[in-house]
This record gives structure tokens, sequence and C-alpha cells, in this order.
């Protein structure tokens, strides 16, 4: 006979714990602000800013050559896609064509940065979860991207590759061949991280239908990027706005409908397989040319309004500018796919467990310093 | 009594030095002098097999992760964990400003007197056994639960929510695993007939229980192995420290040599675990006989039991840090819904088989 | 009897998939020659950094001790951070123009993000990115470097 439970008084309180700034599964700097009933999350209340540096507003003293390398340090993972979103800008708003060179180069750059930063997203995820061996194999295959990007652009992180109307530089004799060698090391390599956390059932049992957003709320939440598409949103900039040379590569744009953890998981490591393919199709011919138009020194956008958006590695990265016909933009606004993705945390983890919000946490894969600004 | 040494068999060597002492000076002081002989035995011991898994740890986990490890402090960096045994133990201890003095500085030692104690049943090698419980199995898991009542005192007296947690799920977890290993203990009890593990262990002569015992034997290994890791608190199962959701857990608020015990008691935590597997399992330092093959046997029984009882606890410990360095960690409700759907009922069920199997007379070997 | 079936087919998969996982980390173990970890202060020697690598920035002088900055400035102008600072002095020359020259290239590295765009607009290829990365000093003041060396000159026809 079931007897009713009384939960007494003292039972029935509410514990608030902070979590973060300094937290091992923050990935950063961000503080959340966790209402607990035992372990279970009643709320949580991001609070960002631990890391603004006001690169908005940095960037209304600057030029827009200068801009570029102010972008790298917003989601530094996805330094790539955050250069080509102002270099577009302004290359539309000037009315450049730029080489069809530069538009390969930078789709296969793109794609690489886009291989790296799931790889760097897995190893996180994997750590959140607990299994640490993911963290060290994710970053080992990273390593090779970072040298390809490192014996092309110079640096390993923050590149600041491109500029308005093309390239920092060409691209390094050997780009070609150690890509290629890239993709056959790759392939060989991810079906393990598959043996080694898809499959587990650990894993699984963790990721399966927890954190579930159905595609009304997703879009209203504006959740982009692998989160999105984990819940269905076909948000993929790349097929829907094809910038680049995206319009002539075929590719699929994934997408899971279930929603949960386990589908953002997914999603992101089918997307290494679509990366693959992308590049694999663009690596062979990339057309003879110059790496750049020439611009004049000092760029002055006409007075108007402008925005590029593109599909970085978190969600689609948008730029808008305002400009009144001066060298430096009137006012410039980003909008950084981890701020809306994070801003779904509290509706996601809500009734949750914390293990559960980690692991939400680590399939959203925020960049706090995207975030903050 | 004259001196006797021999690798294979210690019972001379204890006894002459037992005789010795008895004959130099009253039964009180020679009971006192084989006590401190002992106990400063097992300190040295203590620290040095501490100190090397957490050094083993680390290399394992280094690896298996396609790295060196530590290689810095002398030649493969063998010196690594003494260098950080001394840091520890010149480091500030922080004391809590709102914390239960007296309880958060009893529980680091509530932790390491336990996994102290259940050191003293454990059979190393023939005639190498401090105390002969005739319940043994029984004690060691009585002692061995005892831990949970330091790790339940430190989460609460840090007066830490984050350590607070980390023990309540401590305590969860340590209690309903406790369960599991003592059925799959059990199962073995019933094949040995015994409690006391010298008896377990000879009863290993001609064959291990693990291969003695069909497949009960065996799914109480696995079962004993899963469990055993919970009630470490090793990952896959170290929710109690989940560094990843509770910043440390229940150590969260602990520093220097105070943390420094935690983690020395579950490293031995670790070992005790272990070389209980490897003596109720595979045969503690029985070497491997098969019944029938004479002249293997003779073999075998050239390799000194001390081997054999170390390699068989390495390869043990080794397989539990192969779990924690490929697994994510569990859930809290999953980890119990693990205990209470799955591992209890399987070893109640083997229990059963088990009897059943003793009651025929079916062991293999006999 | 069908429920009785999937649980243990439940903890079949389980364990096939937890072994799935063990073997790969497992075959890790024991290939100790798959190490990717570089011995960073042993291999100093060995080391390659890659040709392009933006270490910090340097100015080349050849063995005249002449470099190639006319100090226009441009460099300092494009520096998004005020990294760098060009003090000029004015020379008369033989036949008795006023000319700037080169008299303090003061580079902060400490300030400096490697944007590379001093290099890129220099106009006279002055200035270039070395590969030196072991830039840790125990004061700031020690990254605030003098980048043209002491007595140099233009190199002659580089105006
Ligand atoms: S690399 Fe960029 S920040 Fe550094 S000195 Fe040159 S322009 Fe300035
Ligand atoms: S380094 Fe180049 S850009 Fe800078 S002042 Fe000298 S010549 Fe001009």
């Amino acid at each position: 006979m079931a007897e009713e439970i009384i939960i007494p008084e003292a039972d029935n309180q509410e514990i608030s714990i902070n979590m973060g700034p300094q937290h091992p599964s923050t990935h950063g700097v961000l503080r959340l602000v966790l209402s607990l009933k035992g372990e279970m999350v009643q709320k949580v209340e991001p609070h960002c800013g631990y890391i603004h540096r006001g690169i908005e507003k940095m960037t209304e003293s600057m030029t827009y050559q200068q801009i570029i390398h102010l972008t790298d340090r917003l989601d530094y993972l996805s330094a790539h896609m955050n250069n080509a979103a102002v270099c577009l800008a302004v290359e539309k708003a000037l009315d450049i064509e730029v080489p069809e060179r530069v538009k390969v180069i930078r789709t296969i750059m793109d794609e690489l940065a886009r291989i790296a930063s799931h790889q760097l997203w897995w190893c996180s995820f994997g750590m959140d979860l607990g299994g640490l061996t993911c963290f060290f194999y994710g970053l080992r295959d990273r390593e090779k991207i970072l040298d390809i990007f490192e014996e092309t652009t110079g640096s390993r992180l923050i590149q600041s590759f491109y500029c308005p109307g093309g390239l920092m530089a060409d691209l390094n004799p050997n780009f070609q061949k150690k890509v290629k060698d890239f993709i056959v090391y790759f392939r060989k390599i991810l079906p393990e991280y598959d043996e080694l956390l898809s499959g587990n059932i650990i894993m699984m049992e963790r990721a399966k239908g927890i954190g579930k957003m159905s595609k009304e709320d997703a879009i209203s939440y504006g959740m982009t990027g692998p989160s999105g598409r984990g819940s269905g949103f076909s948000c993929d900039v790349r097929k829907h706005h094809p910038y680049h040379a995206y319009d002539k590569v075929k590719f699929n744009e994934v997408l899971r409908t279930e929603g949960d953890t386990y589908s953002r998981y997914m999603v992101r490591i089918d997307e290494m397989r679509e990366s693959m393919n992308i590049i694999e199709q663009l690596i062979d011919n990339i057309p003879a040319g110059d790496f750049a138009v020439k611009m004049k020194p000092i760029i002055k956008l006409p007075e108007g309004e402008y925005y590029q958006r593109v599909e970085a590695a978190r969600g689609e990265f948008g730029v808008y500018i305002i400009s009144k016909g001066e060298k430096n933009p009137y006012r410039m606004k980003f909008r950084s796919p981890n701020f809306c993705n994070l801003s779904a945390l509290d509706t996601l983890t809500r009734g949750h467990k914390i293990a559960d919000l980690v692991a939400i946490g680590g399939s959203l894969d925020y960049v706090i310093p995207d975030i903050d600004r | 009594m004259p001196f006797t040494f021999s690798f294979y068999d210690f019972t001379g060597f204890t006894q002459w030095i037992d005789v010795t002492l008895r004959g130099a000076c009253s039964p009180f002081w020679a009971v006192l002098w084989e006590m401190v002989i002992v106990g400063v035995l097992f300190l040295a011991f203590y620290a040095v097999v501490g100190l090397y898994l957490v050094y083993a740890e680390r290399k394992v986990c280094a690896f298996i992760q396609n790295r060196v490890g530590p290689n810095r402090v002398g030649p493969y960096g063998f010196f690594q964990t003494i260098a950080d045994l001394i840091k520890l133990l010149m480091k500030e201890i922080i004391s809590i400003r709102e914390a239960d003095k007296l309880l958060f500085n009893l529980a680091p030692f509530i932790v390491i007197i336990t996994s102290f104690l259940a050191l003293a049943a454990i059979p190393f090698a023939k005639g190498l056994h401090p105390i002969d419980l005739n319940i043994g199995v029984f004690y060691v898991m009585a002692i061995s639960s005892m831990g949970v009542v330091g790790i339940l005192l430190a989460g609460w007296s840090s007066n830490s929510k984050y350590s607070l947690l980390g023990a309540m799920r401590s305590g969860a977890q340590i209690i309903s695993y406790e369960l599991s290993v003592g059925m799959s203990l059990i199962a073995i009890c019933v094949l040995a007939g015994s409690m006391q593990l010298s008896t377990i262990v000879e009863g290993q002569r001609d064959l291990w229980f693990i291969f003695k015992g069909h497949f009960p034997a065996v799914t109480a290994f696995i079962i004993y192995m899963i469990a055993a890791t919970a009630e470490t608190n090793r990952g896959p199962f170290d929710l109690a420290e989940a560094e990843s959701e509770l910043a440390a857990g229940f150590h969260t608020e602990y520093s220097g040599i105070k943390f420094a015990f935690f983690f020395l008691a579950e490293y031995m935590n670790m070992f005790i675990v272990a070389s209980l597997a490897a003596t109720i399992f595979w045969g503690g330092w029985m070497p491997l006989h098969i019944p029938g093959l004479e002249s293997f046997n003779h073999v075998m029984d050239f390799i000194p039991p001390v081997i054999w009882y170390v390699g068989k606890t390495v390869v043990i410990i080794l397989i539990m840090m192969w779990f924690k360095w490929t697994f994510p960690r569990l859930r809290i409700d999953q980890l119990l819904n693990l205990e209470w759907k799955f591992l209890l009922p399987i070893s109640l069920v083997n229990i059963l088989i088990m009897a059943f199997i003793v009651l025929m007379g079916w062991q293999i070997g006999l | 009897m069908r429920e009785i079936f999937n649980y243990f087919k439940s903890i079949f998969f389980a364990l096939k998939s937890l072994w799935t996982g063990m073997k790969v980390t497992g075959a890790y173990f024991f290939k100790p020659w798959k190490i990717v970890t570089q011995q960073y202060p042993e291999n100093r020697k060995k080391l390659k950094m890659y040709e392009r690598t933006k270490g910090e920035l340097v100015m080349p002088h050849n063995d005249k001790n002449e470099h190639q900055c006319t100090a226009c400035g441009i460099c300092q102008i494009n520096c998004p951070n005020g990294t760098i600072e060009v003090k000029s002095v004015t020379v008369e020359t033989a036949d008795g123009k006023k000319k700037k020259a080169l008299n303090k290239y003061i580079y902060n590295l400490g300030m400096c993000t490697f944007c590379g765009l001093c290099v890129k607009t220099c106009p006279s290829d002055a200035i270039v990115f070395s590969n030196k990365f072991e830039h840790a000093v125990f004061n700031k003041e020690k990254l605030v470097k003098t980048l043209n060396k002491e007595g140099s000159t233009l190199k002659k026809g580089a105006e």
C-alpha cells in the first residue's frame, strides 16, 4: 500500500550553488548560479561578463583591417570563420569580387577550423562526462590541424589569416599534401571516437533523452549551429545563404530530430565527416590566381548598414556594421552563436541533475569569450 | 628454535621471531614488540605502496592516453610521487572558518585508519599473514565499509555545498555497493566453505576458485570487480569527487597533508580490494595449479608465493585502472539503478546457483 | 518472458559496448611507440619551427649593420595595439637635403597580438617575424625591445 510521504520543511529547501567562475566544467570564466533541490537543478542563472573586453566598442576606433585581429578573439576556436564574416561584410559593402582561389582556400580553411573545433569539443565533452582519455585523443588529432595552420598562417590558434579582399599570404606549398594526409589519417581515427565514446553504454545512458529541446523552442531561442540542428532546426548558413565556395561543393546538412544531448553530440561527429567531404572535393582543384585583390590602404565603407553571417563552428556568426563613411565603423555588432545557445541552458537543464547540467553544457559547447565579447 | 628462512614458506621465519622474542622477555613485552614490528612494517609498506600506486596510475593513464607521464624527477619520473608528497607535506593547511573543526580534522584519519586496518587480514604469502581471523572476509568487508563514515564527515564538516553533495553521493553509493561486494564474496565463501582467508587460499591448491566454480564464480568475479571499483570511489564511479561536476567532491576544502591522506587512502583501498579479489578468486599466493598436469604444477611452484600474490594484485589493479581511464562517469541514479536492478539480483541468483553446485558436488577438479 | 530476454540482452549489449571502448584504450596502452608527446627542453636543438611562425618582430640587418627601414611610420599607424613606436631623427644628407632617418624602433612584445599587419604593410620590407618563441622574462620592461641595432644605418639604395 502506498503511504503518503511527508517531506519535512527542511527537506524541501532549495540550496543555491555558485558554479564558476572558476569551475572545471564551465569551460572558462562563466558563472552559473544553480538552485538545487537535492541534486535536482531547479533553475540555472548564467552570469556572463567575466571576460568582457569591450570588443564591440574597440572596433569603433579601428580600421577594418585592424578589426580582423579582434574577431579572432571572440570565438577563438572558429577564428577563421569570424574573420571571414568581417571580410565578407566589407567586401560586400565595397562590391568587391574576390578571386576564385581565395574563395576555395577560405572554404578549406573554414572547414579545417570546424574540424579542429569539433575535435576540441569532443575532448571537453568527454571530459565533462568524466572520460578523461577522450581529452588526449582529441587534442592529439587537433594538433595535426594546428600544424597545418601554423605552416600556412604562422599561428596556431588566433590566425588573423583573412583580410578584406583576400588572404594575408598565399598557401604554403606543403599545404595540399598535408591536408590530404590529415584526411586519410582522420578518417581512420574517427571510428575510434565512436568506439570510445559514441557507442559507449554509459555515455548513451547519460546523453539520450537528456536536455530535450523541441524545434520550436530551438528557433525561438535562436539556437543555431550543431545545437540547433540537433533539434531539427535547419539553420546551416552554408546551405541556405552560401558564401565562399559552398555553392560549388556537395555536402549534406546534418540534421537530427531528437533534440537531446545525444543528437547534438552526433550532429557534431557527423559534421566532422561532412567537413572532410567538403575538403576532399576542393583540395585537389584549388584554382590558380591571386591570393588577394589590391585594396586601398585605407578602406572606407560607404554610408549604410551591412550584415553578413557565416556558419561558425558553434552556429551562426553575424556581423552588423553601421558605417558613416569613415574609415572606422560607426557601430559594430557581433551576433555570437554562443550567447543565444547559452540562453537556452535554463530551459534545457530544468529538472535534471547536476551531472546532466554538465553534460548539457558540454553539448552546447560554449566558448566564453564569444559570449562576453 | 633454529633460524629458518625461505621464500616459499614464511611460517618458520615468523615463528622464529616469535620464539626468540618470548625467550628474551616476558610475554607481555613480546606481544608488544611484535605489534610494534608489524606496525612499523605496515606503515612503511603503506607509504610505499600508496605512493607507487599513484605513480603507477599516472604512468598507466599516460600510456593509455598516448603520453609519457611523469618523467622529470628521477629516471622515468620514479621519484615524482615522493616529490609530490614532500610538496603536500610543506603546504599550508588552510583552516575553514565555518567548518566543524573537530570533525573536519578527524575525517581524514578515519578514512586512512580504516584502510590501514583492513590491510591486517590480507595474506601476503604462506606464513606472512598478520592476523588469520576465522571470519577474515567478513572483517575486511566490515572495516572497509567504515571508510564511508570518514567521507561523510569530511563532506559534512567542510561546510561547503560541493563537499556535502559529494559526501551524500558517496554515502548512497558505498552503502549500496557494499551489498554486491558482500554477495559476490559470499558466493565464493559458499564454494570454499569458509570465511577464513587462509582456508580459502588453501582450498585453491588444486585449482583457483574462479575456474573451480563454473560460471557463477566468473559472474561473481565480474560483479565483484564492478562493485569494488564503485566502493573505492574510482572512475567510472567516482561521483563523490566528480571533478567536472563538484570541483573535488568531498575533499574540496582539504589542503596539504590532509588532502594527501584522502588521496593515499583511496589508492590503498584500491590495493586492498584488488588483493582481496586476488586472494579469493585467483588463489592469493597460491601458484597456478591445474589438476592432472604434475610437471606444470611443479614449474609453477618454483615461483615464490609472494610473487604470485603481488603479480595477481597488480593485474587486478591494472584492470581497475583500465576501467577508470576508458569510461565516462555514471550519473547517481544510473549508479543506483545498476546496483539495485542488475548487480544485486544477479548476485543473489548467483549465490543460489553456487550453493546448488556445491550441494551437488559439481565443482571442477574435485 | 520477453522482458527477461530484453533484460539479459541489455546486459549483453552494455558489456559489449564497454569492451569496445576498452579495446581502444587497451590497444594504445600496449603501443608506446604511438606516443606523440614532444620532450620540449630536450628536443630544443632539433625543434624546427615552421618558416612562417610568428614568434616576434625583428628587423633584419645585413653584415654591414644596415637595415631597410626608412622610418616612414606606416607600421606604427597600422598596428592596432600601439605596439610599435618609430622614433626618427632628421638628418642632413651630403647634398644638403633634409631627410628622416631611423633613430629607434621600439617594439613592445608584451602588447603585440601577432596580427601581422605591420609586416604586411611595410613598404620596404624592413621587418619580419622571427621564429623565436621563448619569450618568458622576469620583468615586463624586458619585453620592450629596440629592433634596430646600435649604430645601424639605412641600406644604400633602399630609400
Ligand atoms: S603584429 Fe600586429 S600587433 Fe604586433 S606589432 Fe605588428 S601590427 Fe602591431
Ligand atoms: S618598418 Fe617599414 S613601415 Fe615601419 S617605419 Fe620602417 S619602413 Fe616604415
